[in-house]
């Protein structure tokens, strides 16, 4: 390389501005240790705000850097973006409860912004291996954070468990992509959809089973879901609800990629291992959440539910199924924000409350809260006007216009039966008789987190068409031909 | 004429909601002042549509149509015809009285229940004057989350168990029809409902999709077997709850056959026609005999009103002029009797707190205006001539015996038992020996209960002595349905024949 020059590297610049904020934060946090866990926590936001800033500056052109190992697109351009607000509400919404468990650790939201690293990297892989390190970075973060809480039984038990059953997936999905490579001779997504398209092999068709089943795992899809309810109520529920919101996102969107991109020759076939993932999801999200007493469990169930309905639309196969799936995830995280943002603030005499039974007779203790969390139930039963029903209605329509009618149907009764659950919790809060009150004293960060939330939930349906419409051109990168 | 009428009436409920909301300090009389305010307003503006209502136009009338979801070609349209226009008059009549009905009654909550009851309002007036049927899914499904909390919230003892039972049934119902509405979309690239109807799905087709709303429509309506979340959520409601249910809900699956199956989906409806006479004559007759034993008289009236709406659906399914006719007057006239009835079970309630028809009797005593006005309902209800019970049931009749004579002899026998049951809980109520003290001791109407009262009764005479007061809007729009109705149904009846033919050379 005679005339040496960065540029090749500018598609990455976000990428590694927040590795080098990452060790630099590192730093800080070792010499100043956990009192200044704020401080830290503030600054990782800055830093993913900055990141941030960066993608918006930068190109969104299709790019490849790294010898085709990253790709930068309008897709990963949104998912990004997407991801990036959910770090940031992740992050703002754990300093605050860190705090007020007594578990300030620095490493936490450090960990946070390195498992946040993984994602990005995930997004923009175009790569088995680049698809392989994004996805470990992420995963091992993931495993700490689980665990953060070590001196807590419950928590140290989540991590591991996590761990090893994520190993086991990590492994499935190595496996996988040796084959892909074995019988397609490239690692390159690209390359191997080529290969694929002039010859079919059984055994590259095998490797994406194993990669899809990797995958799955990292959704929560049925039947690789096992560990979410576990992991879901170890973990600390600031944890939890980073969980809940945002590696979800960047597995859907390394799934889209390694399909469109490196598949589309077999979509007859991996649209019905899809199929099956999203109906058995549907079902168990809905029926397994029937008998959960403790809210954590419940919304464990209630997002593998979602990620059911999130993959009726990748199912579709079609370039309006993509489009519908990434709006169903921005409306999927900002309702999980804000009701994980309601869920930490239940909290009796300084200590953290999780049973379902704790939030009876709210609507008189506190009825802002009451009516907040309402809202959001509503939306995520899939009530219109509220924003979550327009999640549902683009997916069922991309799967209808696709012609799955069988999925659309089962889907939609699973959505009533999940209702039930989901007005349960109304019903606690406004037709039982109350019981204690919960501690005031709300941080602001999660009041407005909160806030925005169920605003973006009533207010969607004044203006719905931008998010469909910027997505919409995001997914035609994969359909050029057509 | 005021331009966007029918935004007025869809929007100012939910303003009047939003500013009891955002005004914190506010008392429970003053959220009551506003509510009632805000409901009478928009009544007003519905009389005004309805003056200017051209009764020769048997199209839409005072359209919008603007963009709303441009990415899906969604818009916000809507207008109102001949169809459409009373239903939108009966909401916007019967929310200030049931806000005056419970002005004293709900203590608890009150302004909650306000900003619940005017949020309702406007989903009710979207669903009937919407265009675009997504846009009538939204508001047609929204109308659960208010009725849900107003049953859950203010209601009697076994409120959870009805208001999940209503919210579940309804929405099980509606997601098939969601799914019915997409496969429309894509089968012919539109969600307007005018358009809609120019499909040409063939009778295969249809069959399902008329299955999907016919889920939706007969659990709203309710008909007989899906009904029976009915009587409960009506118990378990609050008055004016109850006569929101019984006023305007119900009408929404008469309405939902009227803009959907009938003009979308002829070749299911008129494959469908015999399958929904079956049903609503057990409806009529069944529940009909079921009302005769209650001892709860919300009870004893719901279930009426299922045995009412079953002359709704055998009239539309006649398809003829008199048989919707017949079950547009009936839904109205139902709208009006049976909100007056649940009225009149509420004002006993709110002075005895009990509605066991045991615990009255001989209230002509002491309650001689109530009397009065309970005999006109119940007459009203039996179907008297003279009131607008008789016309509905009378066209409707005379329809379905163009059609089918057998469903027109048995729909006739429920109008006996019709009057069996009302007449023996009038009966009871109000004749005979005074059996408790304190029902002896309760005062007569007061006057805001006479004031709401007596206009519903006069309603109920005027519309049975001068049915013409309503038809002339009603008819032509009718008329233009049922036209498109014979003809494109005419048009595939051949290809019905051929597919049988074919079938048989099989």
């Amino acid at each position: 390389m005679t005339d040496f020059s960065f540029a090749f590297l500018s598609p990455l610049a976000p990428e590694i501005f927040l590795a080098l904020a990452g060790l630099f934060l590192l730093i800080v946090g070792v010499f100043r240790g956990d009192k200044d866990t704020s401080l830290v926590g503030w600054m990782v936001v800055l830093a993913f705000a900055i990141t941030g800033y960066l993608l918006l500056n930068g190109s969104w052109e299709e790019t490849t850097a790294l010898n085709g190992m990253f790709i930068m697109d309008q897709l990963a351009g949104i998912f990004k973006l997407v991801i990036l607000v959910g770090l940031i509400i992740s992050v703002a919404l754990g300093i605050d409860h860190i705090k007020q468990e007594n578990t300030a650790r620095f490493e936490y939201p450090i960990l946070t912004l390195f498992a946040g690293l993984g994602m990005l990297l995930m997004v923009s892989a175009n790569d088995l291996l680049s698809l392989y390190m994004g996805l470990e970075l992420q995963s091992l973060a993931l495993y700490v954070l689980a665990s953060i809480n070590r001196d807590n039984v419950k928590s140290s038990e989540a991590g591991l468990k996590y761990f090893v059953l994520g190993a086991i997936s990590s492994g499935m999905l190595l496996f996988g992509a040796s084959l892909v490579y074995g019988y397609t001779g490239s690692t390159n997504f690209a390359t191997i959809g080529e290969a694929l398209a002039q010859q079919g092999s059984m055994g590259a068709i095998i490797g994406l089973v194993f990669m899809l089943s990797g995958l799955a795992f990292k959704v929560s899809a049925v039947p690789f879901h096992m560990w979410t309810p576990d992991v879901y109520e170890g973990a600390p529920t600031s944890v939890t609800a980073f969980f809940a919101m945002v590696p979800k996102i960047a597995a859907i969107a390394l799934m889209i990629r390694l399909l469109f991109e490196a598949f589309p020759s077999v979509a007859g076939q991996w649209t019905q291992i899809i199929w099956i993932l999203s109906a058995l999801s549907m079902a168990v999200g809905a029926f397994a959440a029937l008998q959960q007493t403790n809210i954590k469990r419940l919304l464990a169930y209630s997002s593998i539910g979602n990620m059911g309905f999130a993959l009726v639309g990748l199912a579709a196969g079609t370039a309006e199924g993509i489009a519908c799936v990434v709006v169903y995830m921005v409306i999927y995280m900002i309702m999980t924000a804000g009701t994980f943002g309601i869920v930490l603030s239940m909290r009796r005499n300084g200590n953290a409350v999780e049973n379902i039974s704790d939030l009876s007779g709210l609507s008189r203790n506190n009825p802002v809260m009451a009516y907040a969390l309402a809202i959001l139930m509503f939306s995520m039963s899939g009530i219109p006007p509220l924003a979550g029903f327009f999640g549902k209605f683009l997916v069922f329509k991309a799967a209808v216009g696709a012609g799955l009618y069988g999925l659309s149907v089962f889907g939609v009764l699973c959505s009533v039966v999940a209702a039930y659950y989901y007005i349960r919790i109304i019903k606690i809060m406004f037709f039982d008789e109350p019981v204690a009150k919960f501690d005031a004293g709300i941080p602001f960060a999660r009041n407005l987190i909160v806030g925005l939330s169920v605003a973006f939930m009533l207010l969607f349906i004044f203006n719905p068409s931008p998010l469909l419409d910027i997505s919409r051109d995001a997914v035609s990168v994969f359909f050029h031909n057509e | 004429m005021l331009a966007n009428i029918l935004s007025y009436q869809i929007f100012l409920p939910l303003l009047g909601a939003l500013a009891i909301i955002a005004l914190p300090k506010l008392s429970d009389t003053a959220a009551r002042w506003i509510a009632l305010a805000v409901s009478t307003v928009v009544f007003f503006i519905s009389l005004v549509m309805l003056k200017d209502f051209d009764s020769t136009n048997a199209g839409y009338q005072f359209v919008e149509n603007s963009s709303w979801f441009p990415a899906l070609n969604l818009k916000y349209h809507v207008g109102v015809d001949g169809i459409s226009l009373y239903f939108v008059l009966l909401s916007t009549f019967l929310t200030p009285i049931c806000i005056i009905s419970c002005w004293h009654a709900i203590d608890k909550r009150v302004k909650e229940f306000m900003v619940a009851f005017l949020i309702l309002e406007t989903f009710m007036v979207g669903t009937f004057v919407a265009l675009d049927a997504i846009l009538f899914y939204v508001f047609f499904e929204g109308v659960l989350l208010p009725m849900y909390l107003i049953i859950g919230v203010w209601g009697g003892k076994r409120r959870v168990y009805a208001s999940f039972k209503f919210f579940l049934y309804t929405l099980l119902g509606s997601v098939l029809m969601l799914v019915a509405l997409l496969y429309l979309y894509y089968a012919t690239g539109t969600t307007d409902i005018e358009a809609l109807a120019q499909n040409d799905l063939t009778r295969d087709v249809q069959i399902w999709l008329w299955l999907a709303f016919f889920a939706s429509f007969a659990v709203k309506m309710p008909m007989w077997p899906v009904h029976t979340w009915l009587p409960d959520a009506h118990v378990e409601a609050p008055t004016a709850g109850s006569v929101i249910l019984a006023g305007v809900l119900l009408k929404m699956g008469g309405y939902g056959f009227l803009r959907f199956s009938l003009p979308i989906l002829p070749d299911a409806s008129a494959y469908f026609t015999d399958f929904v006479f079956v049903l609503s004559i057990i409806a009529i007759v069944y529940t009909a005999l079921v009302a005769l034993v209650q001892e709860d008289m919300k009870k004893l009236i719901a279930y009426s009103s299922v045995s009412h709406m079953g002359f709704v659906t055998l009239g539309i399914f006649t398809g003829t002029q008199q048989g919707v006719d017949g079950a547009m007057f009936q839904m109205l006239s139902h709208g009006i009797i049976s909100a007056a009835l649940f009225l009149c079970v509420g004002v006993v309630y709110d002075r005895l707190h009990t509605r066991e028809i045991s615990r009255y009797g001989g209230l002509v005593k002491n309650m001689p205006k109530y009397a009065t006005v309970f005999m006109i309902l119940t007459l009203g209800s039996v179907g008297l001539p003279g009131t607008s019970g008789f016309v509905g049931e009378f066209l409707t009749l005379l329809g379905s015996f163009q059609v089918n004579t057998y469903a027109a002899v048995f729909a006739t026998t429920g109008v006996v038992f019709g009057a069996a049951y009302m007449l023996v809980l009038y009966r009871k109520v109000i004749f005979g020996e005074p059996k408790n003290a304190d029902a002896s001791a309760m005062p007569d109407l007061t006057k805001t209960e006479y004031g709401y009262l007596v206009p519903l009764c006069i309603m109920v005479i005027l519309f049975g002595v001068a049915p013409s007061l309503v038809m002339k809007n009603i008819s032509p729009s009718v008329a233009k349905l049922l036209e498109h109705y014979q003809t494109s149904q005419d048009g595939t009846e051949t290809y019905a024949n051929v597919d049988l033919k074919e079938a048989g050379n099989d």
